[in-house]
């Protein structure tokens, strides 16, 4: 067989909804990344790519598996020595899962999101004798040469990948992955469509686990579980309850803990948020036809998502966060950050002002990865909720 | 007096002189802009393009730079304080906070007022210029420009003109910049003139080869200048006067200075016993004290990774060819500001290279809260380091900005263990 098809999730077909969302849950959290294990006992290659956006589909394209490296709930026994004070804890824990040998890569990616992660480049490539590099998508999102660098720039990592592959990736090939890749994206939208609709037949970290369940396989395999759970989550027996609809916005690179979205499930509904937005950041269909490196850089730059990370004066910022309130019927909002993240944090205090300007409730709140109380914030979340909903 | 005392009393010491009195000139010509209402560039010290923007007589303004003297002036505690009420976290950049209250007390700053600004030029040279030109987007609705550099791939992968690669990168800073200049016609209404361009690229060149000259002849026992302190105030007039005939003026006299204090063996303290490197960003907010930590033991700072980041990369020579002034302004900007990010992120064997060069006994990191860029890769760094060269080295951390998290007795404790160390590594090494 080859190993493209190989399932790289337990066995799921027929089993009921609970025991998929079950199977999700303990995946994104289980710091041994069995489904990797899995595709390399196959022989299989692997790229990890740091957040937030990767062209995945240049790998994909290649026969690997693209790993979105974000972070995991370990402890950086042997990273923290690497790093300095004041940094945020996804940068250790995803350099711990390498070097105590829990992933193995042929490859790792990362990108100029912010000063430290464009800092893990170097460090990653000084502990490991695999490539590693810095994929520079372009930061100046908004002159008219962005697209053309940014095309020769996914030809150089094509061109890197294919080393790595052994073969070159055709043309063709990178159109089979784009096509496999905009239905994956059809398919999150589906799901974030339950979510805002009818919320309560899909809670945030329920959607969420499904949805992080794709970096972790072949999107081949995602799709099909996709097409699979999607009719479960409407049939599901769930009646509407007088919970008010907030955004969660702060989850775009560290994210946070489980339990801590399911605190929040526990008290509101989020109707939306930019949790992983990096699966997600392309919003309409790739074109198949023509140059598909070209469609590629087109589409990251005009038909995509924002966060804190992308400087582009068509999206300002405030702008697009009250633009997903408004989509997601939403009242309310979670302005979230990681500690020690300098464009979320920075970003926190625009989007308080913006919310204040315009008459819209908002929580304001750090977290870490790897927090393990959550009483404190439950408490304040269901004291921000009952202010909104009896006030 | 003797000949010699006279010729010292006349160049050394003259370009610290000069250095502040042009600092201080520059600041009072931006408050008398201010004070009339005048507006300006807002730029960084990694690709500022004041080459180009003086094309359009654009005035500079740096704010790090601004900030930075609000530590050393000692009243940074009170900007930062007013960034965090307004809302700022304690655990971001302090130079962003104290232009923040810089911007909201309507540009008030010690050196004098700050004019507002007409427009922002931002490199990606450090992702932080870019939150912090939003700030200003959001509160003058501004212009504000990203000019995009591609850096480094990976370690030891830098291309040069006629790699493919390069030649990819340089056409798209070069349509940035010609996009840059169609915005500079529509602010200030000036026509762009090459001839211009050529001239103020001539002054450039002359600071470029100065600002070199002066890193190499550094590299003489004893050390011409103190590269924490000295460097400094060198790095001001780099940064404020580039472009300027005043500017390259100043690096052809600085040169002439270094070269007269090799030639008569004269150093920056008594007895140079530690020849070391400085890396990081100098701690502000006790600044003279930071040196005294180390010069009371005999160490000087003879080189720094802080002179090749905050000059934007000059420190490399690169030189503007002033046939082809457009192409090669961006052939040079895409050359110096990706050196100075190596300078930050890979730049493990340059250190090495420069602990040879300059005949270092020991490295000194200073990674601080305030800036990721420059100190997240800091201790694998010197991990890297250690593996690779036997050099010793210290590790200290601290703040550019915040005294909250400078302290001063720990700094202290660590600076001495690290001097004890080397004087008994020099007797060892001596065979005593």
């Amino acid at each position: 067989m080859r190993k493209e098809k190989i399932a790289l999730l337990p066995p799921w077909k027929d089993k009921p909804l609970e025991e998929i969302l079950a199977m999700a849950r303990d995946l994104l959290e289980d710091p041994d990344f069995p489904t990797v294990r899995r595709w390399r006992q196959a022989e299989g290659k692997v790229v990890g790519h740091f957040q937030v956006y990767f062209p995945e589909e240049i790998v994909h394209a290649a026969g690997l598996l693209p790993l979105k490296i974000r972070g995991a709930p370990l402890e950086a026994t042997r990273s923290a020595s690497l790093f300095g004070s004041y940094l945020c804890s996804i940068l250790k824990t995803s350099l711990e899962l390498a070097l105590s040998g829990r992933v193995e890569l042929e490859m790792f990616v990362t990108h100029p999101i912010c000063d430290a992660a464009r800092n893990l480049g170097a460090i990653w490539g000084r502990n490991f004798n695999y490539p590693c590099q810095i994929l520079y998508l372009p930061q100046n999102a908004n002159s008219t040469y962005a697209a053309t660098y940014l095309r020769d720039e996914y030809q150089r990592l094509r061109e890197d990948v294919e080393a790595i592959a052994g073969q070159p990736i055709s043309d063709d090939a990178l159109r089979n992955s784009i096509g496999i890749y905009n239905e994956n994206r059809r398919l999150l939208a589906e799901l974030y469509t339950i979510k805002r609709e009818r919320p309560w037949l899909l809670a945030v970290d329920e959607a969420y686990a499904l949805m992080l369940m794709g970096s972790l396989i072949r999107r081949e395999e995602h799709n099909a579980l996709l097409h699979y759970v999607l009719p479960l989550i409407e049939a599901r027996e769930a009646r509407s309850q007088d919970r008010i609809r907030v955004v969660f916005e702060g989850g775009f690179c560290e994210q946070p803990p489980l339990d801590l979205l399911r605190v929040l499930a526990r008290s509101v509904y989020v109707v939306d948020d930019d949790l992983m937005i990096g699966l997600r950041w392309i919003l309409e269909d790739v074109p198949i036809e023509g140059d598909p490196l070209h469609n590629l850089a087109v589409y990251y730059l005009d038909h995509s998502s924002y966060s804190p990370v992308q400087h582009d004066l068509r999206k300002p910022k405030e702008e697009m966060l009250l633009q997903r309130i408004r989509q997601a019927g939403a009242s309310a909002a979670i302005v979230a950050a990681a500690k020690m993240c300098e464009p979320g944090l920075d970003e926190q205090v625009a989007y308080a002002q913006m919310l204040d300007e315009q008459g819209v409730p908002y929580f304001i709140t750090e977290f870490e990865e790897n927090m393990t109380s959550f009483d404190h914030v439950e408490i304040q979340i269901e004291t921000f909720a009952e202010n909104i909903l009896f006030y | 007096m003797t000949k010699s005392r006279a010729h010292d009393e006349g160049v050394v010491g003259r370009a610290n002189k000069d250095g502040a009195q042009l600092f201080r000139q520059w600041y009072q010509e931006l408050d008398r802009l201010a004070q009339a209402g005048g507006k300006a560039a807002y730029v960084f010290v990694m690709g500022s393009m004041a080459e180009l923007l003086r094309v359009f007589d654009l005035p500079t303004v740096f704010p790090e730079i601004n900030s930075l003297q609000t530590a050393v002036r000692r009243v940074a505690d009170e900007y930062l304080t007013f960034a965090e009420d307004y809302g700022y976290s304690p655990d971001i950049c302090g130079y962003v906070k104290a232009d923040v209250a810089l911007q909201l007390q309507g540009g008030k700053h010690p050196m004098g007022r700050i004019p507002k600004p007409a427009l922002a030029v931002l490199t990606n040279a450090c992702n932080t210029y870019i939150k912090w030109g939003e700030f200003w987007e959001r509160m003058y609705h501004i212009p504000v420009f990203t000019l995009d550099i591609p850096g480094t791939r990976a370690a030891g992968a830098q291309t040069w003109p006629g790699d493919a690669q390069f030649e990819a990168d340089r056409r798209y800073v070069q349509a940035q910049i010609q996009d840059l200049i169609e915005l500079c016609q529509e602010i200030t209404g000036i026509s762009f003139d090459i001839d211009r361009l050529r001239e103020i690229l001539g002054h450039a060149n002359e600071m470029i080869r100065g600002w070199r000259g002066a890193l190499e002849l550094n590299r003489s026992v004893p050390a011409v200048f103190n590269a924490l302190t000295d460097g400094t105030i060198y790095l001001g007039v780099a940064n404020a006067f580039r472009g300027t005939p005043q500017g390259g003026r100043y690096f052809s006299d600085l040169v002439e200075e270094m070269e007269y204090k090799v030639a008569h063996g004269i150093g920056t303290i008594g007895e140079e016993k530690h020849r070391l490197i400085f890396v990081g960003v100098p701690c502000y907010p006790i600044f003279r004290r930071f040196n005294e930590l180390f010069s009371e033991w005999g160490g000087v700072f003879v080189a720094s990774t802080y002179l090749w980041f905050a000059s934007g990369g000059i420190n490399l020579g690169f030189e503007y060819d002033l046939d082809r002034p457009l192409e090669s302004l961006a052939e040079g900007t895409l050359i110096s500001v990706r050196d100075a990010m190596d300078s930050m992120f890979f730049q493990d064997k340059a250190l090495i290279k420069m602990a040879e060069d300059y005949k270092v006994d020991g490295v000194v990191y200073h990674p601080i809260k305030s800036c990721r860029t420059v100190s997240t890769g800091l201790a694998d760094n010197r991990r890297a380091l250690m593996a690779a060269a036997d050099i010793p080295s210290l590790f200290i951390e601290s703040d550019m900005m915040d005294k909250r998290v400078v302290s001063e007795a720990q700094l202290k404790n660590r600076i001495d263990a690290f001097f004890e160390g080397l004087n008994s590594r020099k007797l060892q090494l001596a065979g005593v």
